[in-house]
Formats: C-alpha cells, structure tokens, sequence
C-alpha cells in the first residue's frame, strides 16, 4: 500500500474534493435513495400485482335484500363443510332466464347458464392449500360476524378488481392492501401472522398442527 | 477515482438504502419460497380437484367375481376414496387393495375415450377414432353379410364369464344370429359347475361355509391369497384364526411352497407340486380303512361309495374299494413327499372333528382343475357327511330372475345353431365342458388364412384378456392374428384390445349399471348391483347399449328378439321386485336360504355320487371307471425331464391382480423385492437348487421352459422345495400405460397349457423348467 502514495494523487487527496463535490455526493446519494424509495413502494407493487376482473360484476347488495343475509348463499353444510362461493345450481334457483335487463345478467345466462359453466370467479380470501381453515369453527363457535374477515361484502354493489400477485397467485387482500405489515383494519391483511394474531388475542390455540394438519 | 464514479457510487448505496427501506427485497424473498410451495404450472403440480360437496355413493365393485358391497366418497363430481360398506354381508366394510385403487380404472391411463377403429397392422397400435353410429352401422352390415353368406356360425364371442345380464346378453346375440360359439373365460367355477352337476345333480354356486369349519384342510387354496370372494374368505380366515388361537379349529394347509396362507395356518404340509390330489386320496384310504367315515350319511345319501353292478351284470369298483386299492399310505407318501405319519394324522384329525372342511382350487382360483382331482378333495366333505352342514359344503341355487323373452330365430339362425361348436365342447370330443376357449388357440393356428372365415370369422371380446391371462401367450398371439375380424369391449387398452379391429369401450364399473350375480364360494345366495357413482367422463357407452343398438341395427328376428328400450330398463326388468332394494342397499340376499338343509341330490340315482353316473350319461364313454371317480393321475407335463430338471409353478398373490383388469401402479409399489427388482420378475428358488446351479441370492439367469423363455433374478427362499422354481403371476404386461407396461414378465408367456382328457380343461399349473446363470 505505501507504493501507492508515490503515484499519482488518490482521488480523496485532489484539489477538487471541497464543500461542493461533498454536497453533490450527497444529493447523488438522495436521489439513489429517493428514487429507489419510490420504486420500491410505489412502483413495485404496482408491477407486482396484476389487475384482473371478476367474470360477472356482481351486485351484493341487491342479492342479499332479495335472498337475505350472506347464509342464504354461503351457508354451512350438514356436515360442518362451508359451501364457499356458491356454484352455478345456486345461481340457477333464479337465474334459469334472464329476470332483469342488467347486461351482467345477460352474461351470466348466455356465457354460464346455458353453456352449463361453472363461473370462474376469483376468490380474495383464498389460502395456501397448505392452510386448513374451518368456517365452523370462526362462525359458528367463534361466533364471528362475516365482514369481521371480508369486509362488508354485501354492502358492495359492484365487484373489485382482483389484484393477483404475479409471483405467488395469492390476493393482494391476503398480502396486505395498503402497505405490508400496515393494517387498518383487521382484515386489510389475512396472513399467517394475522391470524395468529387473532387467536393470541381471543386465547385461542396458537399450535403449528391447527391450521397445518 | 472521479467524481462522477463517486457520485454513482454514492447513488448506489443510495439506491440500496432506499431499496432496503421500502418493501421490495423483503416482500420479494416472502414472495420467492411462497412461489416455490405452490409448483404453480410446474410438471410437478399435484392436481387438486375443486371443492364442494361431499358425498358418498354406495354400489357393488365389479373388478373381481367377489362382489364387494363399496362405498365410493365424492368431492362435487371427483371421486376421491374408495372403502369398503359396513354391513354388506360379503365384507362388511372390507376392501381388497385392487378394490382400493380402484379410482386408477376410472382417471388412470390407457382409458379408451372413443370407439376406435384399427389403421395399419394389428398390434402397431394405430387407430382412428370413430362416431359409435359408423362403428354400429360397420359392423352390423358385416355381421348381416356374413350372415347371408350362411356362416352365422363362424361369429363367436368371449365373455369373461357367462353370469350377469351382459354375458347373457351376447348369449342371446348368437343364439338369435345363430351361432354356438358363446366362449367364457375358464376358471376354477368351471370345475366347481361340473362336480355340482355330477356329484350334487345340482346347478348353482359351490358354498363353502369356512367360518364355522373347525377342521379345513386347504388343498393349495390361497384363502389369504385371493381365493373365491377374496374380502368375504380374508373376514372367515380370520374368525378362524381367532377360533384357532382358542384351540378351537385348525387351518392346515397342504402345499408345495410356504405362501402366505401355509405361513399363518397351524400347519404347513409341503407336497410335491401337482399331488394335491393323491394325498386326498391318501387320507381317504385312512378313513375308510379305519371306518371312520359318516356311515349314516354314505348308507343313506351316497351313490358310488360300494361297488356297483350295472345293467349288463358288469360290477364296477368303486370308491371305497378304489381307495383301499390303490392309494396305500406307503404308495401316497412316495408320491406326494409326505410322512406316512402325517397321512395318518391329518385322516384321523379331520374325520373325527365335528366341523372338516375340505378346500380345493389352487391359488387364487384363476385355473380350472381336473374333474377327477377336483373330486379327489371334494369327496373328503362327503366321506365325513359335511354336506348341506354348517360348517361344510352346500350347493347355492341360482337365484332366480325374471325371465327372457322368447329368441325369434330365422332359417339362418336356426342353421347356424346346428353346426358344431368350434372348441369342440359340447361335443363327442368334449361332451361335459360347456366352454373350451383354452382349445381355440391351438385349433386357429393349425388353420390356413384362406380357411379362418370359414371357421371364426368375428370375434367379440368382453370383460376378458385372453392374450394376457391364458397359458402360452404366443400361441394365443397368433391365433389372434388371423382372426378376421376382432371387436373388443375393452375400457382400456389391454394386451387383447390390440389386436381389436373396433374397440367399442365400455363405461368403468363406477360409470354404470351390472348385476354381479352369485360371486364364487359364499354361503348363500347374493346378487350385487354396481351403480355409476360418476356420469362417464368419456365418449364411452354400456356394451349392453351397445349390443341392443347393433342387434337392432341387424334388423329381421335378431332386432325381434332385441325389443328392449335400453340396457338400464332391461336390467330393471330382469331384477324385477329385487331392484328397489338393491338400489337401495347395493345387494339382495335371499335370507330364506338355510346352508343346513337336506337340499336332496338331482343325480341319476338321487344321491351324492362318488362313482358319478351323470358323467357318462353327459356324453363322455370311458372304459376305464377311474375316470367316473374321484382319482389322481400324475400331471403330463411336456419336455424331457433332463432337459428341463426343474418344475416351474405359479404363484398368486394378493397384491397383484392376474386376471382380466391389470394390476394397478399403486399395487405394483406394494411388492417387494423378491417379487419384482426394477424390472425385473424375481422368481424364488431354494438355496440347495441354488447352489446346484451356482446361482447367488439376486443373480441374474435364464428361466426355459419347453413354451418360452425370459430373464430373471432369482430370490432364495427356504420355503419353497428343493427341484422347484416360483414364479409371481400378474406382471410383464404388455399394453396398457407406462406406469403398468414393462414390469417383470408374464408366467403366461412360459407356462404351457395341459388340456384335461376327461373334461377338456386346461389345467395346467406350471411345467417343467430349467435355468442358467447369466453372466454379464
């Protein structure tokens, strides 16, 4: 190392290292930093997720005043299944023509019921297959409203867009929609910690096996 | 350095800080190892079928004759587990591992999912997919020129067996055609029909009442190796089992090598292969000379126990007399490799218990015995008056259905119907055997091409793999080439349907309605209905649909004698006040029937006949009255004895399914390695043979036979004697999928047939052998 100093003049050592060189390091730095601040909060998500749209806009609202409350279609079976999001035959109960003039429902007929399709709806809740979650247990022991989890769904008159993320398949609902980690709501994020959460709250067990069989 | 390199330098590290305080390279990693647990469009991607309803579908499995009651559970449409039904009386809850897996006969590979019709060279496996009305139209139009050219009777057909409403139906198919020429697969039933006929008068199904025997003396049955209904058999083994730890019964089982059934028995008698039947006779003599026979039952209810004089004043021996002569202990014992001592013992055990039970039928059952060795150990039942007793042996009558209608037959129905079958059964030749498709191969291949259409023009192919199940398989390959024309019913591409000209596919038995009538060796009376659990996944049809549709296709009586809607509404109309029931349960049992019941004997002399009269009057004349008496006679085996020193005998296992549906991939995986290696069928040798031939545990050999040869490996086992060599069957398939095809080798293919001269059997259970280590 002594032999360098003998050469030309290190770069820390020149005239032009002053006040002002310092200054433009550190706005270079800033904006490295900014710039990449940005992009990893604001550009990367939106990179990250794809916006993909339910096939039939569906209308909740108007749904849950005629069949009344989400059991009339999300319903738990006799032997303690939930049915999830009902199938096409759930539809077809009123649905065998078209009862309205709303172009959704015109879909709905032409495109699924007389195709007899299965709807591909996208579901914002769904887990890792490696998750065994019991809706018995949460609703019917736990006693814990719907829109606790999913929101106030039957409120909603239109359907909203289904944020995927490109890498894993999985809803931005479950990864977090605002910002990881951020919840303002308890169901802004639906994660293994979250529901962990929830169970160290209520005292409920918390062991790897009860969710994980 | 420069400023500007600084400044970029500074704008990095600036980018790395910013990058590490926001969410990218966290979210990334969380992302990245979720992103590998979900193998997302990745060719390890484990299907996972859409959730839903669950429920469960009960109906009757048809993979084997046992008529297992199933329960099929369903996730939406998915079928997704397949157990046995708690409280069917033939398992009670049980399943065997073939029933199991059933799922694979459904979603697994090799399904044929259209009618197809060949292209190219048979066996190249070339086919074009056609509409089922072309194939009904195509073969219906060559079936009516045949016809009109007045060889009706050159149409055959090959059913698995001749029970159930689709057999019966391609019966009826050729009768109204006319031809004679309806084929069923042989079996151990078809030996179990003609004792019943002979030695009972009696037409039905051979009940043995195992659960309550306190004395069985298996003669070679592979009672835990998949023998009559295998689940209902494994369930009464055990309650003997459970009896026997008490004291209170005893499982002995007789033969040549230390299977399954011999290792949990309470004894294992080891025989020389082929002599079940001496040693029956052995014991026999014992019990005669020691008068330690049924003597009420002999005096009363037994034809052909003392000599009889004919019409002509002509004494005939008979049992009694025949067994005192010719079947010594000492004579027995030399045959059989059996102590005298043991000879004894075994007489005297089982004819002083209250309860003996003799059992004959190799192995799973899957070849008919000679008539003669067959009654051999039969007879034993008789001796100690074990007949129509709990405990014993019973004739099953066939449960009655509602009848057909009348066949319309034409001129050339009628003509055709006179000619002469062509396995000659039925005839001078054969006159008690009702089906030899075993002699068919052998009488095609001595025919010219020029000639075939004029013996067997068609052939249609049912719930049956000849070209896999029967002895020399090459024998039966080229016979198969020469026929005409060949339409096969398979669901899968099996070693037969290659050879198809049309593969018309059945539904699975999950996709569709059958009767499975009468399964082998219970106690009473049953009927099972398979249901479809799932709609059929594939352009596949009923072969009942498809045989109503080309009867109707044909037209003129034939269309007459078909005026049925459809296989489902003639199913209904046969099972007639049964149907509701077993829709409902999946069976019908006819609780009126009693095993313990004098149920008489049909016989010329209304007796159980041990010196059978019916045999002759069935048309087959012998001058040697041993032929009419349960008798030994030692087993021709071809080859020359120092050509082919060792004797090659089948083994059947539970794991491996040697019959018309193949073995499953999951099955496969459950053998060990002296099973199948790899790829390689392992045969088991005993070490001093071994040593003789310098072969070590697992080398490599060549097995010959004077049928064929195949490389091997070979696996030491003291269980097996000395001069023998075992081979598992149920492997070396040819067709089907990769997961099936290419593992080990097929015993059919080495093993000869041995054709039974009083009945026309072919019986044969193995052959002489020889082997040589392979050196490389």
């Amino acid at each position: 190392m002594s032999a360098h100093h003998d050469e030309k003049p290190h770069c820390c050592q020149t005239a032009s290292s002053g006040k002002c060189s310092m200054v433009f390091l550190a706005i270079s730095f800033l904006i490295g930093f900014l710039f990449f601040l940005g992009v990893g909060w604001i550009v990367f998500p939106k990179l990250l997720y794809s916006k993909k749209i339910q096939p039939i806009d569906f209308d909740h609202k108007l749904h849950t005043a005629e069949a009344g409350g989400c059991e009339s279609c999300h319903s738990l079976r006799e032997d303690g299944t939930f049915t999830g999001i009902p199938g096409l035959d759930n539809c077809l109960q009123c649905h065998e023509e078209q009862i309205g003039n709303n172009p959704e429902e015109q879909k709905l007929v032409e495109d699924y019921v007389k195709q007899n399709k299965e709807i591909p709806w996208l579901v914002y809740s769904r887990q890792p297959d490696c998750v065994f979650f019991s809706h018995a247990a949460h609703t019917k022991m736990g006693k814990i409203e719907c829109k606790e989890c999913h929101g106030d769904k039957g409120e909603s008159e239109k359907t909203v867009p289904y944020e995927e993320n490109r890498i894993t398949g999985y809803s931005r609902d479950i990864d977090g929609r605002i910002v990881p980690g951020l919840k303002l709501a308890a169901n802004d994020r639906m994660k293994m910690t979250d529901c962990g959460d929830c169970h160290k709250k209520h005292g409920e067990n918390n062991a790897c096996f009860v969710c994980h069989k | 350095m420069s400023l500007g390199r600084r400044a970029f330098l500074q704008f990095s590290l600036g980018a790395g800080a910013g990058l590490t305080l926001s969410p990218l390279p966290w979210k990334l990693l969380d992302d990245s190892s979720i992103w590998s647990q979900t193998f997302r469009g990745l060719p390890i991607e484990v299907p996972v079928p859409p959730a839903g309803e669950v429920t469960i579908k009960k109906t009757v499995c048809a993979l084997c004759p046992g008529g297992c009651g199933i329960s099929v559970r369903k996730v939406k449409e998915r079928a997704v587990k397949i157990e046995g039904t708690e409280g069917h009386p033939i398992n009670d809850g049980g399943i065997c591992p073939m029933g199991a897996a059933g799922l694979y006969q459904i979603y697994g590979g090799a399904r044929v999912t259209k009618p197809l019709k060949r292209t190219g060279e048979r066996g190249d496996g070339n086919w074009s997919e056609v509409s089922w009305a072309d194939a009904i139209s195509d073969i219906s139009t060559q079936l009516n020129k045949t016809r009109k050219e007045g060889l009706s009777h050159t149409v055959a057909c090959l059913s698995g067996s001749d029970q159930g409403t689709v057999p019966q139906l391609l019966k009826r198919l050729l009768s109204a055609y006319g031809s004679p020429n309806f084929f069923s697969m042989p079996s151990l039933r078809d030996t179990e029909g003609l004792a019943l006929r002979f030695m009972h008068g009696k037409k039905g199904v051979l009940g043995y009442d195992l659960e309550n025997a306190d004395y069985v003396l298996s003669f070679g049955s592979g009672l835990i190796e998949g023998w009559g209904s295998p689940v209902s058999v494994f369930r009464a083994h055990s309650a003997l089992r459970d009896k026997a730890r008490e004291g209170k019964a005893k499982l002995i089982q007789l033969e040549s090598r230390l299977s399954n059934t011999a290792a949990k028995a309470d004894k294992w008698i080891p025989i020389e292969p082929g002599t079940e039947a001496a040693v029956a006779l052995g014991l026999a003599h014992v019990i005669v000379k020691e008068m330690l026979y049924n003597k009420q039952f002999i005096d009363n209810n037994v034809f052909g126990f003392e000599d009889w004089v004919d019409l002509n004043g002509k004494t005939h021996r008979a049992f009694k007399r025949m067994v005192l002569e010719d079947w010594p202990v000492d004579k027995v014992s030399a045959i059989t490799a059996v102590p005298a001592a043991q000879i004894f013992e075994l007489a005297r055990g089982f004819a002083k218990s209250s309860a003996p039970l003799a059992v004959a039928g190799r192995g799973k059952g899957m070849t008919p015995s000679g008539l003669n060795e067959f009654m051999a150990i039969y007879s034993l039942n008789a001796l100690v008056g074990n007949v129509n007793k709990k405990g014993g042996v019973c004739v099953v009558p066939e449960i009655p259905l509602k009848e057909w209608p009348d066949i319309a037959r034409d001129g050339l129905a009628l003509a055709g119907l006179e000619h002469q079958r062509i396995d000659g059964a039925d005839t001078k030749q054969a006159p008690v055997a009702q089906s030899l498709f075993n002699m068919v191969p052998d009488l095609i291949n001595q025919i010219n091409q020029e000639k075939m259409s004029d013996v067997m023009s068609a052939l249609f192919i049912y719930n049956a793999n000849p070209c896999y199940t029967l002895h020399n398989t090459q024998q039966v390959a080229s016979a198969f080439n020469k026929i005409p024309l060949i339409i096969s019913f398979a669901s899968h591409k099996d070693e037969t349907a290659k050879y198809a000209d049309y593969i018309l596919p059945n539904h699975t038995n999950l996709e569709r309605y059958d009767d499975i009538y009468m399964p082998p060796g219970l106690g009473f009376p049953v009927i099972g209905l398979s249901q479809p659990v799932i709609t059929p996944q594939y352009d596949t049809r009923h072969t009942g649909d498809v045989i109503i549709e080309l009867a109707k296709a044909m037209g003129g009586t034939i269309a007459e004698s078909f005026k049925f809607a459809n296989y489902e509404t003639l199913l209904k109309e046969r099972l007639a006040e049964k149907w509701d029931t077993l829709v409902a349960e999946g069976f019908w049992k006819d609780d009126s029937f009693k095993l313990e019941g004098d149920r008489g004997f049909d016989t010329p002399t209304e007796r159980f006949e041990l010196f059978v009269i019916g045999l002759q009057r069935g048309g087959f004349i012998s001058k040697d009255d041993n032929d009419y008496l349960p008798y030994y006679k030692s087993f021709p085996m071809s080859g020359e004895k120092d050509e082919y020193p060792l004797i090659l005998i089948q083994t059947d296992s539970m794991r491996l399914a040697n019959g018309t549906i193949a073995t499953p991939p999951l099955m496969t995986k459950t053998v060990s390695d002296s099973v199948l290696k790899k790829n390689d069928i392992v045969v088991e040798i005993n070490p001093q043979t071994a040593a003789t031939y310098g072969l070590l545990d697992g080398d490599k050999a060549l097995l010959k036979t004077p049928t064929g040869k195949t490389n091997v490996r070979v696996s030491y086992y003291n269980g097996l004697k000395p001069g023998v060599i075992a081979m598992p069957t149920g492997l070396g398939h040819t067709a089907y999928d990769d997961y099936i095809c290419g593992k080990g080798t097929n015993s059919n293919d080495i093993i000869g047939t041995v054709t039974d001269p009083v009945v026309g059997f072919d019986i044969a259970w193995g052959c002489r052998a020889e082997i040589k280590r392979i050196i490389a």
